[in-house]
C-alpha cells in the first residue's frame, strides 16, 4: 500500500482491511493519533485524508491508497508550532490532550476553508471531537483567536 | 435492578448529629418535606483504561531485576504499587508503577487502574513477556466504576421569616456488587448534605448499601454532587413555601466567619458564599429575551461548597511526602507521585518551586510519576494536589533555597504533611474538622426548554468560584469550566438505563457526553479569598465544579416551565411527563 502522509511516501506491506488508525500507530509509528472509541463517536483518531476530516478508526487502510493523509504530526512545520497549535497552548486550549490532535485537525479544516469563522461555526466543526477536560470555551476562543 | 431504599445489605451507615431536630421542628411554621435522585453517571476520560506490564524491573544501569513493572494511564501511582505489592507478594522495591501521559481521570483512574495492572501483570509473569492491555471504549464502559446514583430526602423547618430551624437529612447511595471507595464517597456526601448554609439542628443519616449492579466508585465531587443536589433544590422548595425569593434565603441562611458546620466545624477562614453570591449575580444580565413558543426561557441559581484534601484526619494518616533536589548543574528537581492527568499538576508544581527558589521556570523539572524515583506524596484526588502537595513543594523549596546559601549542591530536602495543630476530627461522633478549609461556588444557568419535546437546553452558565489564589487563571478556569460542562451532563443528558443489574447503553453511540454542540457558552469568574496554608492562598478546585450547575439547572426548567423536577438526568421524558401532569 503507497499513500502520502504528512508530505511524504509511505508504504506498508498487510491487510488493506487494517484500520487506518492502526497502521499510522503501530506500523508507521505516528502515535499522535489517538483511540478514544473505536467506533467513530469521539473523533481522537481524527485524521485528514485528501482534505477531509475522517475517523480513522472507521477507515480500512486500503481505501487511502494513493491519497494524501495529514496526521497531528504534520501540522508543524520545520519543527515549529503552527499557529492554531499555538493557540492551543496560550489559551489553555489542551488540558489531558488525547483529544487534542483531533481537535487540531477539525479546527484546521475550518480555518481553511472559513477565514473567520464565528462561534457558531467553530461549535458546529469541532462537534465531532469530543472533549471532557475543557468545557469547549477555550477551544473555541484558541479557533476564534487563529481567525485571519 | 434492587431498589437502593429497599436494599438490606449495608456497606457503611454515617450519622452527623448537631443540636435538637425534634425541638427546631416544634418551633416551627412549616417543615417542608421532599425526596431527591440523582442517577449513575460514567467518568468517560477520552483515553480509556490501559496498562503495560513487564515481568521485570529495571534497574539505573539497565539491568533486569526480580520484580514487575507497570507503565499505566492512572492517578495514583502508589495505589496501584500498593495492589501489585499485595497481589503478586512484591517488596516494595520490587514492584515500580510508572504514570504514562493519561487521558483524563475524573476519578475513573483512582481506584480502578490497580485492576488493569494487576491484570496485565500476571498475564506477562505467566507469559514471560511483556503484555498490553488496553480497554476498547465498550468495555470500559461496560465494567469500570460509576458515580453512585442515591436517594436523598430532606426535612426542613423554618419559621415565617425564613429562619432556618432545623435540617433533617437522609441518603441513600447504591453502590452496586461490589464494595469499592463506596465508605468514603459517603462519608463526603454527608458532610456537604446539608449544603453551606447555618442551622444550629440537623441530623444527617447516610447509608451505602448493596444491589445488583456493577459497583459505582470514585468521581469527582465523590458524593457532594449528590447530596448538594437535594440540599440546593430544597432551599428553592422551602423559598416558594415562604413566598420569599431563594436568593434572599440563601443570603439569610448562608455561611460566614465565626459560623458552624453540620459536624461542628467552626469556620474562621476564607468563608465565602457571599462573595461568590454577590459575583455571580453582578456577572449576569438581569434581563431575559422574550422566547418564541413552542421555546420556554429559564434561570436557576446554586451555592455550594467544597472541602479541600482528604476528609478528617484522611491527610494525616496519608502524610504526603514531596522532594525538591538541587542537581549539580544548577537546575532543580521536583520529585512527587502526584499525577498531571489535565488539570495542570506539572505547571503548577514547576511554578510554586520556580518562585520558591528564584530561579526560572526553565531550571525546574518534574521527575517523572515512577514509585521507584519518587516519594508518596498521596493520590491525586480530593481537590488537595494544589493545596495540599503544591504547599509542601513550596516548603521544600523554600528550604532548599536556603540550604543552598552556605551548602554545595547536590542537595535534596524532603517535607511531609503535618496536620496543624487546630484541626481536631473525631472519626467516631463525625464531629469537629471535616476539611481544613472550603472553596466555595455559586451558578447561574440559563435554559431553553422545548415544550413539545421536553427537550432541555442549557444556553449559558455563569460560575463564580472562590479559589483561594488562582495559581494559574487560565487553567483554573479551564478546570472549573470542563467540570461545569460535566455537571451540565449529568444533569440533563448522561443517563445509564439499567436492565437485569447491567447497563443497557454501555457504548459511546449509546451514552452520550454534550458535544461543542450541545454546551452552553460558560463564564468563569474567579473570586480570591485566600487560605492562610494554601500556597500563596490556594485552595482545591478540582471537584467544585460538579457540585453547581445541576440544581441550578433544575432551577432554571421550574422557572421556564413553572414545573419542579427532582431528579437528574432531566431527560425529555421527564420534562415533557412532569409539565403533562401537571
Amino acid at each position: 500500500m503507497h499513500f502520502t502522509l504528512n508530505g511524504r511516501a509511505v508504504s506498508f506491506e498487510g491487510a488493506g482491511s487494517r484500520r487506518l488508525l492502526d497502521v499510522l500507530r503501530e506500523d508507521l509509528r505516528q502515535t499522535g493519533t489517538k483511540e478514544g472509541c473505536g467506533e467513530g463517536e469521539c473523533g481522537a483518531c481524527s485524521v485528514l485524508i485528501d482534505g477531509e476530516v475522517v475517523n480513522s478508526c472507521l477507515v480500512a487502510a486500503g481505501q487511502v491508497e494513493g491519497c494524501d493523509v495529514t496526521t497531528v504530526e504534520g501540522l508543524a512545520t520545520n519543527g515549529g508550532l503552527s499557529p492554531l497549535q499555538r493557540a492551543f497552548i496560550e489559551r489553555g486550549a489542551a488540558q489531558c490532550g488525547i483529544c487534542t490532535p483531533g481537535m487540531l485537525l477539525a479546527a484546521h479544516v475550518l480555518l481553511q476553508r472559513t477565514r473567520r469563522p464565528n462561534a457558531a461555526a467553530v461549535r458546529e466543526a469541532l462537534a465531532g471531537n469530543l472533549c471532557r477536560c475543557t468545557g469547549y470555551t477555550k477551544i473555541i476562543e484558541a479557533v476564534l483567536s487563529c481567525a485571519t | 435492578m434492587f431498589e437502593v431504599t429497599q436494599a438490606t445489605e449495608v456497606y457503611s451507615t454515617i450519622e452527623i448529629a448537631k443540636g435538637d431536630v425534634a425541638a427546631g421542628e416544634q418551633a416551627a411554621d412549616f417543615v417542608v418535606e421532599r425526596t431527591f435522585r440523582v442517577g449513575l453517571q460514567e467518568q468517560l476520560y477520552i483515553e480509556p483504561q490501559g496498562a503495560i506490564a513487564y515481568p521485570y524491573r529495571e534497574t539505573g544501569n539497565g539491568k533486569r531485576e526480580t520484580g514487575v513493572t507497570v507503565v499505566g494511564s492512572l492517578q495514583c501511582p502508589y495505589y496501584v504499587h500498593r495492589a501489585l505489592k499485595r497481589a503478586l507478594a512484591l517488596t516494595d522495591e520490587q514492584a515500580v508503577v510508572i504514570q504514562a501521559e493519561t487521558g483524563g481521570g475524573f476519578g475513573g483512574k483512582e481506584e480502578y487502574p490497580s485492576i488493569v495492572a494487576i491484570h496485565a501483570a500476571l498475564l506477562a509473569c505467566k507469559a514471560g513477556w511483556p503484555v498490553r492491555l488496553i480497554y476498547d471504549r465498550h468495555e470500559d464502559l461496560a465494567a469500570t466504576t460509576k458515580r453512585h446514583p442515591g436517594v436523598i430526602s430532606h426535612r426542613t423547618a423554618v419559621k415565617k421569616d425564613g429562619t432556618l430551624l432545623s435540617q433533617d437529612i437522609y441518603i441513600v447511595l447504591d453502590g452496586g456488587a461490589y464494595c469499592t471507595l463506596t465508605p468514603v464517597v459517603l462519608s463526603r456526601a454527608a458532610i456537604h448534605a446539608a449544603g453551606a448554609y447555618s442551622c444550629p439542628n440537623v441530623r444527617i443519616r447516610a447509608r451505602a448499601v448493596a444491589t445488583n449492579t456493577p459497583p459505582n466508585g470514585a468521581f469527582r465531587g465523590f458524593g457532594a454532587p449528590q447530596s448538594l443536589f437535594a440540599a440546593e433544590l430544597m432551599v428553592e422548595h422551602v423559598a416558594e413555601r415562604l413566598g420569599m425569593s431563594s436568593v434572599d434565603l440563601r443570603r439569610k441562611w448562608m455561611l460566614r466567619v465565626g459560623d458552624t458546620t453540620a459536624t461542628g466545624q467552626n469556620l474562621t477562614e476564607s468563608v465565602s458564599a457571599e462573595l461568590v453570591l454577590d459575583a455571580a449575580l453582578r456577572a449576569v444580565a438581569p434581563n431575559r429575551l422574550t422566547a418564541q413558543p413552542p421555546i420556554r426561557h429559564g434561570r436557576g441559581l446554586s451555592l455550594v461548597f467544597h472541602g479541600s484534601g482528604f476528609t478528617g484526619s484522611g491527610e494525616r494518616k496519608l502524610s504526603g511526602t514531596v522532594a525538591v533536589a538541587g542537581l549539580a548543574n544548577g537546575t532543580f528537581q521536583i520529585l512527587t507521585a502526584s499525577t498531571e492527568i489535565g488539570q495542570g499538576t506539572k505547571t503548577i508544581f514547576c511554578q510554586l518551586a520556580a518562585d520558591a527558589l528564584g530561579v526560572g521556570l526553565d531550571k525546574v523539572v518534574l521527575a517523572p510519576q515512577d514509585t521507584s524515583l519518587v516519594p508518596d506524596s498521596g493520590p491525586t484526588v480530593a481537590s488537595r494536589t494544589a493545596m495540599i502537595v503544591g504547599r509542601l513543594i513550596q516548603e521544600a523549596a523554600t528550604e532548599l533555597r536556603d540550604r543552598a546559601k552556605r551548602e554545595p549542591l547536590p542537595l535534596r530536602v524532603e517535607k511531609t504533611y503535618v496536620q496543624p495543630d487546630s484541626i481536631h476530627w473525631d472519626e467516631a461522633t463525625y464531629r469537629g474538622d471535616a476539611y481544613p478549609v472550603y472553596a466555595w461556588a455559586c451558578t447561574i444557568a440559563d435554559v431553553d426548554v422545548d415544550m413539545t419535546t421536553g427537550e432541555v437546553r442549557v444556553t449559558d452558565v455563569v460560575t463564580a468560584v472562590d479559589c483561594g489564589k488562582a495559581l494559574h487563571p487560565v487553567m483554573a478556569e479551564g478546570q472549573i469550566e470542563g467540570g461545569s460542562l460535566q455537571a451540565v451532563g449529568w444533569a440533563t443528558i448522561e443517563e445509564i438505563k439499567m436492565k437485569d443489574g447491567g447497563y443497557q447503553n454501555d457504548r459511546l453511540a449509546t451514552y452520550l457526553i454534550p458535544t461543542a454542540l450541545d454546551a452552553p457558552r460558560i463564564r468563569t469568574i474567579l473570586v480570591e479569598n485566600p487560605y492562610s496554608r494554601g500556597p500563596f492562598g490556594a485552595k482545591g478546585i478540582g471537584e467544585l465544579p460538579m457540585d453547581g450547575p445541576a440544581p441550578a439547572i433544575i432551577a432554571a426548567i421550574h422557572d421556564a416551565t413553572g414545573v419542579w423536577l427532582d431528579e437528574v438526568p432531566a431527560t425529555p421524558e421527564k420534562v415533557l411527563a412532569a409539565c403533562t401532569s401537571r
